[in-house]
């Protein structure tokens, strides 16, 4: 039974804690608002950037000299995942389950005999992923300094990707993230970006012959790395806003547990408190009787 | 034919403007072109430089830094990728993108790949006539 002193204690502390929960909560409601804000001013461009991608890539896939980035190398032997987390822990489930998903298709490649690289953006996955696969880790990208992530960072991990899959070092390369649905419900996600593929939104768009300058090729070689910096930037920004998501939902229930944590202490200290005066009456009581 | 089309500028981090326009001119990188309602159906690709957006209640200027644009009979949408309002266009940008651009044709020249410098020196000087038609010279290092 521990004394009235140790649960005083225990409740400060816990109610401390909820001090703590209920702050980050309301810093990852305010940063979720920004990241949603930033995901949704960057839809447009990806949606229109995709819809003329569908068009030239479709035109230009039968081709002989279509760009490697849209053919692919014609093998499928080595794989690159790009696994994207957050920089930070205490976002409930958030990195868990990016890096399950990741490590079942990892398992799934090394079962088929193919030859697999990892690339981590964020530190949380690739702590996670360190522990099994360090041998097949390639590279580290490290956005804990960045502030906002933007066009810029996208850019560069595209670059990245880009020249190593000049250089041969893979052959398919896909990344990992969460889309956010709503605050609750993130989900992960896999999808390839090299070779390239872009879905075109049925019916529009078909039907119109658009005329090219300089030539097809030349533009579709001049934007398909773009096309990967511009995904990259999608679920960059996806990822964000997910990652204060999960951490604001996360938060919200630990806030909620240290409540009915304090309501539980509180009842437990009034009743042992209870019982000393109890006790000490009876003593007082039993004294007076003896006399 | 109408007398206005829409016109969507929009970067990857932003969408810029959203107007009807009766006309919009674009720095192609092919040689500058003008879109206006019932253009041919055509995508080419910008250089750095100016879009000129003609509209009923006036005209509007943002700087690009490259990109492409899209461009129907009813519509125009440039995506680019870098772009800001010219009243945003201070020195200090120009100086900057114009440094960057030196930076990349510096290194270009040392990789020794002629077609990379001939784009970097091209890229230098887009910038730089950029800065001028703005009315900013950019200091030259």
């Amino acid at each position: 039974m521990p004394s009235l002193k140790d649960l005083k204690n225990r409740i400060e502390s816990v109610k401390s804690t909820r001090k703590i929960t209920k702050a980050m909560q309301m810093v990852a409601a305010a940063k979720l608002r920004r990241a949603q804000e930033a995901a949704e001013a960057s839809r447009p461009y990806a949606e229109r950037f995709n819809a003329v991608m569908a068009g030239l890539s479709a035109a230009a896939a039968g081709s002989e000299n279509a760009p490697l980035l849209l053919r692919g190398t014609g093998s499928d032997q080595t794989h690159l995942l790009v696994v994207m987390t957050a920089e930070r822990g205490l976002c409930g489930g958030f990195n868990s389950s990016i890096v399950r998903l990741a490590r079942t298709r990892i398992q799934e490649l090394l079962a088929a005999g193919k030859t697999v690289k990892i690339l981590t953006v964020g530190k949380k996955g690739r702590e996670q992923l360190k522990r099994e696969y360090e041998e097949y880790m390639v590279g580290h990208v490290d956005l804990s300094e960045v502030k906002r992530v933007g066009y810029a960072n996208a850019q560069e991990i595209a670059r990245d990707l880009i020249s190593r899959f000049e250089n041969g070092e893979f052959d398919v390369a896909s990344i990992f993230y969460s889309v956010f649905e709503t605050v609750i419900s993130q989900v992960p996600t896999e999808k390839q970006i090299i070779p390239a593929r872009f879905e075109a939104e049925e019916g529009e768009g078909e039907a119109i012959v658009y005329e090219y300058e300089p030539d097809e090729e030349e533009i579709l070689a001049e934007l398909l790395p773009r096309g990967v910096a511009t995904q990259l930037l999608s679920a960059l920004l996806e990822n964000g806003a997910s990652e204060q998501g999960a951490r604001m939902s996360a938060m919200d229930n630990a806030t909620r547990n240290a409540g009915e944590m304090i309501d539980k202490l509180t009842i437990e200290f009034n009743r042992s408190r209870q019982a000393v005066i109890t006790n000490e009456l009876i003593e007082i009581i039993s004294g007076a009787e003896a006399l | 034919m109408a007398d206005t089309m829409q016109f969507d500028l929009v970067s990857p981090e932003r969408r810029l403007a959203s107007v009807q326009a009766t006309e919009v001119q674009l720095p192609g990188s092919a040689g500058d072109m003008t879109a206006m309602p019932g253009h041919a159906p055509t995508i080419t690709t910008l250089r750095p430089g100016i879009v000129t957006i003609v509209s009923p209640e006036g005209t509007d200027e943002y700087a690009i830094t490259g990109g492409f644009a899209e461009i129907t009979a009813t519509s125009a949408s440039v995506l680019a990728e870098y772009a800001l309002h010219v009243s945003e266009v201070t020195q200090e940008v120009i100086d900057r993108f114009v440094r960057e651009a030196q930076e990349a044709l510096d290194a270009a020249r040392e990789k020794g790949d002629h077609d990379l410098v001939d784009s970097a020196a091209k890229f230098l000087a887009d910038m730089v006539a950029m800065g001028g038609r703005i009315g900013l010279e950019p200091k030259l290092p």
